[in-house]
């Protein structure tokens, strides 16, 4: 009966919480952080208390026989005890809970996605892996995000963090150009997105992207992640894979490339990230940003490049078994 | 792993930094400026947390020029310090910013001064003074060979002595550094000091 209107109440809560209006939160830290007047111990008790209220009471769900005498509960547990369950994880104490579904996605931007300026614009390339700790749950994942027809933004970290803040960049971008008429650059729409996570810094949002486009200025090319950077560059490669991406890309890297050989460096570099780093494969999407906008260039298969670029060589046998002569 | 590094000399004072923007074993980039010019005659030498040094020093800068927009006349090197130390002390017991910072400026009058101002709120002004791994070799060489009243020849040629030890010793060393100054002329990059240099674009 209790556990009932404590569930009901915290359903209560679900409806007002809306997505549609968003506004970025000043630099605060969460209301119950306690202030610096009270003393250690005092503080520890508070901590305690709290972490206490957080638990749910569980003492309705407790078995049948637990009321009873342990000596009679030996020998009727089997024959009288009632049907009992575990509670699912993380119902006993959910600040801990919360604590350690953090931990897990902390296991590292697992992806590989670079992109860089040349003479003819801007290259972005990514692979589409998507994984879970070992478990590989998607071989195709669009990284490349298309936030606007010029410019274009990659996805490491959270997908879902990823996803919808791109959106929410587009949707930025295009409010500029109604309120300005005028496009904005790719300095100012970085500059957007790193101030709305540099604002949500600590509170857990995943997040290292390159956002790549063109611009008045010509090409752009900038690196924000959710610790709050921003970076202006020619190169950069994101995630797991990257250090295996920068050793192709630095080395075939020239200013004056043409757009296939670009194509052909980061479908390159990609592909041997993705040999190397588990966490990385599935399909190279590579694009084009020129003065017009972003072009798709190609997406192909890791494993079918694997074979294009070292294709099978027949191998010389050692030794051949023969028959053995009759006797 | 940054190295900020400053020292003042006769009518001028220097700021140096390492210019490598590095996350956990990847250098992202070896020229990254993070020697701010303030205004017109101040120089903000940062390092710390990205996300904090860029959006702190801008936050400074842009109060600075509103100062100026205000009231007319620019801010004293003095007033800039506590300002920022104030900042800092503020935030400091409820989302501190990690960022070091050596504030450089030309006062007329004044001349030249250096602050020393401490992710905690610390604010010394010093003649010189450095942060970051680097100061561990920087900071007693520094000692020994720095005199007042230095010409630009002889601090310019302490600053190189200091960077030559820094990638003699210091385990990662950054490749590359800025110097900039400020003196009655304002504040202007005066070298970069590279090691590394990648194919630039000729378009960006």
């Amino acid at each position: 009966m209790l556990l009932l209107v404590f569930g009901l109440s915290f359903l209560s809560f679900f409806p007002s919480l809306s997505l549609s209006q968003h506004f970025a939160p000043t630099r605060t830290k969460p209301h119950h952080r306690i202030s610096v007047s009270l003393n250690l111990k005092q503080r520890k008790q508070r901590e305690e208390k709290r972490r206490m209220m957080m638990k749910l009471d569980t003492s309705g769900l407790e078995s049948f026989s637990a009321a009873v005498p342990s000596a009679m509960a030996a020998a009727e547990d089997q024959l009288f005890a009632p049907p009992s369950f575990d509670l699912p994880a993380g119902c006993a104490d959910f600040d801990k809970f919360q604590m350690e579904a953090k931990q897990t996605l902390k296991h590292a931007k697992g992806t590989t996605t670079l992109a860089f300026i040349f003479n003819q614009g801007v290259i972005v390339a990514a692979d589409s892996r998507a994984s879970m700790g070992g478990y590989i749950s998607s071989q195709s994942v669009k990284k490349i995000i298309e936030i606007n027809p010029y410019m274009l933004g990659t996805m490491a970290g959270g997908a879902a963090d990823c996803q919808f803040w791109h959106r929410n960049l587009g949707i930025k971008c295009r409010l500029h150009e109604l309120a300005n008429k005028r496009r904005i650059s790719v300095t100012g729409a970085s500059k957007l997105l790193a101030n709305i996570l540099y604002s949500y810094r600590g509170m857990g949002l995943s997040i290292g992207t390159m956002i790549a486009g063109w611009d008045e200025k010509g090409p752009g090319l900038y690196y924000v992640d959710s610790e709050g950077g921003r970076l202006k560059g020619n190169r950069f490669s994101v995630g797991s894979g990257s250090p295996y991406a920068y050793g192709v890309l630095d080395n075939g890297y020239r200013p004056d490339m043409t757009v296939e050989e670009a194509h052909e460096l980061a479908r390159r570099a990609i592909y041997h990230a993705t040999f190397r780093d588990g966490a990385s494969g599935g399909v190279v999407s590579v694009y084009h940003v020129g003065p017009n906008g972003w072009k798709k260039l190609s997406g192909d298969d890791v494993s079918e490049l694997h074979y294009k670029y070292y294709p099978v060589q027949p191998t010389p046998v050692e030794h051949e078994m023969v028959d053995a002569p009759p006797a | 792993m940054e190295c900020v590094f400053g020292l003042v000399g006769k009518g001028f004072a220097i700021v140096a930094a390492d210019t490598s923007a590095v996350n956990s074993i990847l250098v992202h980039k070896s020229n990254e400026d993070k020697v701010m010019v303030l205004d017109s005659h101040k120089l903000l030498g940062a390092s710390g947390e990205p996300g904090d040094r860029v959006q702190f020093t801008e936050y400074i800068q842009k109060n600075v020029h509103l100062y100026q927009f205000r009231n007319g006349i620019p801010l004293t090197t003095a007033a800039t310090a506590n300002f920022t130390r104030g900042e800092l002390a503020t935030a400091l017991r409820k989302n501190p910013y990690s960022v070091n910072i050596l504030l450089a400026g030309y006062d007329k009058g004044v001349g030249p001064s250096m602050y020393y101002i401490d992710y905690i709120a610390t604010m010394h002004k010093i003649e010189k003074g450095a942060f970051g791994y680097g100061s561990y070799f920087c900071l007693s060489m520094m000692d020994r060979l720095y005199h007042p009243d230095m010409s630009i020849e002889e601090a310019i040629d302490l600053i190189d002595k200091c960077i030559i030890e820094i990638r003699t010793r210091l385990v990662v060393a950054p490749p590359n550094f800025v110097i900039k100054i400020v003196d009655q002329d304002g504040a202007r990059e005066y070298a970069w000091r590279e090691s590394i240099k990648s194919p630039d674009v000729s378009m960006a």
